[in-house]
């Protein structure tokens, strides 16, 4: 292996390098009370070196392929994973974690090289390697809190469904594998014509797919495994998984199912219209905050279908470009939550009360993030949200904009009801003030500082729409 | 730096001075200096604007400037006057500064307090002076969403549901707006070439009829809920009654006006075949807003209520102009706008000012104000006057130009609508006068109220800024209404193409 491909691996590897390095640190120390400092540093130092200019190429014989927008995306991907990991201090940092700080930091990175083998998979089977590598772990990271039932039951639930959406993946995976004969992306694609066993595949390989973005109707483990999972996990699913499941998605979609674009049109339709109004509509009712999140999650994922039916480069770019927003509006959001439920564990709306005369900075953090994920400016959400609408309407579907518009406004209700909370609601005995970990305040400030910049930064969507492409 | 661009940096460096000061003497204070810089950089626009005419400039906007923002989808920020933004500008400027010194006495979060005021004020002039679609649906929503926070933190009754019905109907209406503005931007260039979101651009060119009658409805419905209209009408009341005095005034005098704005310079102006055709549904529509607020306003005894119904009618007019569809009646409505926006700021002043000593609204509970609060009183005389219409004042000048505008219409339809509204002026003085008698005149019902003081400085200035602006444009409305008229002759072109 060459200094070239080196270069163009060098996200999984120097992941791969940061974990055999941890691994090691593990074994040799007696105290893990530094794990977070370790995982951090050595974290930022790659999230930067991933920024270094690359090529476009493959190796392994195809099975690996990058180019400067799978660069990108596992870019976006490092920036939120840096901030999720920023905000971990303060909870691994907890007695009950003692001992199993290095697991955590292990079993993250971990995933994180399984979403990045995804998106760069050339083939089905590297492809379905990265998927269980992201997924297995997942799990085990949901049953973290193992002293707390809520937790390890949502480790159950992740690895059940995990495993059904995995089984059924690999169903339509092996229907396609049947029809092509082959599992690489490039030749499958001209093979596809349509026939009834190819929509029957790419309708069960859909379903998986679906099951990670948590899409409608395969959406019943994310409330409950959110809720279940120590905050910071529940960010890290949150952003970073439905994040790496969605950029597959497009792609996927973009180039191996193209000649399927009749077929699925009129499916990714269907899902954007429930996924966003199920998710609303359950989201209205929610009292635990991270409950509310997850739901609200659910719905965002609703709207990023909308940039994938417009079909084009200005879609793909939207997607891509409202990821990036929703990793800084989500762990805006939940970052909040996480410094407010390790410190008081306090977790529902009703608690908020009041939150502002106390925690004023936290308010404003947690009030502009929800904002952005209500898509009001000047706050980048609005500008996500609103290229995600322009894309449908090039399309031409105008109905399908409105149905949209709607949700947003419905969504902008109970975006609204914790900033009553915080802002209008009066408490006697509201949380007291609270000194945030320096760390978890750095991520805030990342957050916040990408929330006001990304949605004005007119060249940062140009040059993500120079890399995009369409059908 | 241009001078229009200078009115959104403005309000941003005040708010930033606002962040940095320790108590609410501090923040109102740079808050009032903020806003003074405000209204005279609104007014010298406006004579900035004068003069260019003057120097016989005869571009359909002046003080353009253009800089790309999003390359991809061909956003820029492109900003502009005519003549009607010109006018709306100075009205913000006015009510703005007025409101800062309506709110003199904020204790709770006046930091706050005036950064989300001077944030939506913010909103309101980038609107006014954007030329780009989306430019211009960023200042709008910009401008609704502080009223949330405004409403429900400040406000006073039943704020939090009235925050959140006003904000969910406003963002309901944007929603519409959305698909209205896309669909527009998405049909801009019909013979290939690059689509556009600039105002001007789309303007030369003919979208095609179809098409506009699908986003006409869209469009207008999206304003028209900001401004008002029959049956989008209803989180005005809720929203006005509850909202501190200065919300109230800079909402009911300049947030609606967006509404009666958009009306005419993006779904009448950008989709005029649609607008012929369809103006006879929405005339229906805003014909009940005119005597459906109005004869709302009589039922009323909360005094913001009946100035809330009041505005519902009030901007109905405006709406209901706009279809009208000829120069008089568009000219009639941008001066009712100017009108009401004055008028009605000065009236919520008053009731606040009345409502911050006697601690009621019911009308039946006061009276004889006249006697221990003369300079209130007579102000409250004065805007009465004028939202009934008396020559010399404003609301005369705008409602006639209006009403002669309407009858130019030959058709039986329209005159019979034109008619009905005409009769809202009755009504209108029914319950103007009726508020005067029990509230001002007669004996004194609560013995407690002789005691109270009239008008500090603050509050008097607030008044008289106002009133001078309602005399200025009621006794002199001709230079007004000649720069309203020159900068509508590009809409009645197009208009007058299609026919």
């Amino acid at each position: 292996m060459n200094i070239t491909d080196f270069l163009l691996m060098r996200h999984e590897l120097l992941l791969t390098a940061m974990v055999l390095i941890m691994l090691l640190i593990q074994i040799f120390t007696s105290n893990d009370y530094n794990a977070s400092y370790f995982a951090m540093a050595l974290f930022f130092i790659i999230t930067v070196f991933g920024f270094v200019p690359s090529e476009k190429g493959e190796i392994f014989g195809n099975m690996y392929i990058t180019d400067s927008l799978r660069v990108l995306m596992k870019n976006i991907l490092n920036i939120g994973v840096l901030i999720v990991l920023f905000q971990s201090g303060e909870w691994i940092s907890k007695p009950h974690n003692e001992g199993k700080r290095y697991e955590f930091y292990l079993i993250l990175i971990s995933t994180l090289i399984g979403m990045n083998f995804m998106i760069s998979a050339g083939d089905f089977l590297m492809f379905y390697l990265g998927l269980e590598i992201a997924s297995i772990p997942l799990a085990a990271l949901a049953a973290y809190d193992k002293y707390r039932t809520k937790s390890s039951e949502a480790g159950i639930k992740m690895i059940l469904s995990a495993a059904f959406s995995s089984a059924v993946m690999l169903f339509g995976i092996s229907l396609l594998y049947g029809t092509c004969g082959t599992l690489y992306f490039s030749e499958i694609s001209p093979q596809i014509n349509g026939n009834i066993l190819q929509i029957l595949a790419f309708v069960f390989f859909i379903s998986g797919l679906a099951f990670k973005i948590s899409l409608v109707p395969f959406h019943f483990w994310t409330p409950d495994v959110y809720e279940g999972a120590p905050t910071t996990v529940t960010s890290y699913y949150s952003v970073i998984s439905k994040g790496a499941a969605v950029f597959i998605f497009i792609i996927l979609l973009f180039t191996v199912f193209k000649n399927l674009i009749s077929q699925w049109q009129p499916i990714i339709y269907l899902l954007a219209v429930l996924t966003m109004s199920v998710g609303n509509l359950f989201a209205l009712r929610q009292q635990n905050l991270k409950r509310f999140l997850a739901f609200s999650s659910i719905a965002q994922a609703g709207f990023i279908l909308l940039g994938i039916i417009g079909t084009e480069q200005t879609g793909m770019a939207s997607v891509v470009y409202f990821v990036l927003i929703y990793i800084f509006s989500n762990l805006a959001a939940f970052g909040v939550v996480s410094v407010v439920s390790e410190k008081t564990s306090k977790e529902t709306i009703e608690d908020y009360n009041g939150f502002y005369r106390t925690n004023p900075k936290l308010s404003l953090v947690l009030m502009l993030g929800l904002f952005s994920l209500a898509g009001i400016p000047p706050v980048a959400g609005f500008f996500g949200k609103f290229f995600l609408f322009s894309s449908v309407a090039s399309a031409g579907y105008y109905w399908l904009l409105f149905i949209a518009a709607i949700n947003a406004t419905v969504s902008l209700y109970y975006y609204l009801l914790p900033v009553k909370a915080m802002f209008i609601n009066k408490n006697d005995t509201p949380i007291e003030h609270i000194q945030s970990n320096p760390t978890a305040k750095t991520a805030l400030i990342i957050c916040v500082v990408g929330l006001l910049l990304t949605g004005f930064a007119g060249v940062l969507f140009d040059y993500i729409t120079s890399l995009s492409f369409g059908i | 730096m241009d001078i229009l661009s200078l009115l959104v940096i403005i309000p941003i460096l005040t708010i930033i001075g606002i962040v940095f000061c320790q108590t609410q003497k501090q923040t109102r204070i740079i808050a009032a200096i903020g806003m003074s810089i405000q209204l005279l950089q609104s007014l010298y626009v406006v004579w900035a604007y004068l003069k260019e005419r003057a120097l016989g400039n005869t571009a359909e906007m002046v003080f353009t400037k253009n800089y790309i923002w999003f390359e991809t989808w061909n956003i820029h920020y492109a900003i502009g006057i005519d003549g009607i933004s010109a006018a709306m500008i100075a009205l913000t400027g006015v009510v703005i500064f007025t409101g800062i010194f309506a709110s003199w006495n904020i204790k709770d979060l006046s930091k706050e307090f005036f950064i989300s005021l001077i944030l939506l004020s913010m909103g309101v002039f980038g609107f006014f002076i954007s030329l780009d679609l989306f430019t211009m649906f960023l200042f709008y929503e910009i401008a609704v969403i502080p009223m949330y926070l405004l409403i429900g933190i400040w406000g006073s009754g039943k704020k939090e549901y009235s925050a959140m019905k006003l904000t969910l109907m406003l963002m309901g209406g944007s929603a519409l707006l959305l698909v209205g503005l896309l669909g527009i931007y998405f049909h801009s260039a019909p013979g290939g070439g690059p689509l556009t979101f600039n105002i001007l651009e789309i303007s030369k060119i003919d979208i095609p009829v179809n098409v506009q009658l699908f986003l006409f409805p869209f469009t207008f419905i999206g304003f028209g809920v900001l401004g008002a209209l029959f049956p989008f009408h209803t989180w005005s009341p809720d929203g006005h009654a509850s909202a501190p005095t200065a919300v109230s005034m800079l909402h009911a005098g300049v947030l609606m006006k967006l509404g009666g704005y958009g009306c005419l310079r993006i779904a009448t102006f950008l989709l005029p075949d649609a607008a012929t055709e369809l103006s006879t549904i929405f005339i229906f529509m805003t014909g009940t807003s005119v005597i459906y607020g109005a004869l709302g306003a009589i039922m009323q005894t909360d005094l913001k209520y009946i100035n809330a119904y009041s505005s519902v009618s009030h901007c109905g007019l405006v709406l209901f102009a706009v279809l009208m569809l000829n120069k008089t009646a568009f000219n009639g409505a941008i001066l009712q706008m100017l009108s009401h926006g004055l008028m009605t700021a000065l009236f919520f002043a008053l009731i606040g000012m009345i409502y911050g000593r006697t601690h009621t609204r019911d009308v039946y509970k006061m009276g004889g104000l006249m006697k221990i609060l003369p300079f209130l009183s007579v102000c409250y005389v004065i805007a009465g006057l004028a939202s009934l219409g008396l020559p010399g004042l404003s609301g005369f000048v705008a409602e006639m130009t209006i009403f002669v505008g309407a009858f130019q219409n030959e058709s039986l339809y329209h005159r019979i609508f034109t008619i009905l509204a005409i009769s809202s002026i009755v009504v209108t003085a029914v319950y103007i006068l009726r508020v005067v008698g029990l509230l001002l005149l007669g004996p004194v019902k609560n013995k407690e109220y002789l005691s109270l003081k009239d008008a500090e400085w603050h509050e008097k200035l607030t008044g008289v800024v106002l009133i001078i602006a309602i005399a200025i444009i009621g006794m002199a409305p001709l230079w007004l209404s000649d720069m309203i008229m020159d900068s509508l002759e590009p809409i009645m072109q197009k208009l007058t193409s299609i026919k």
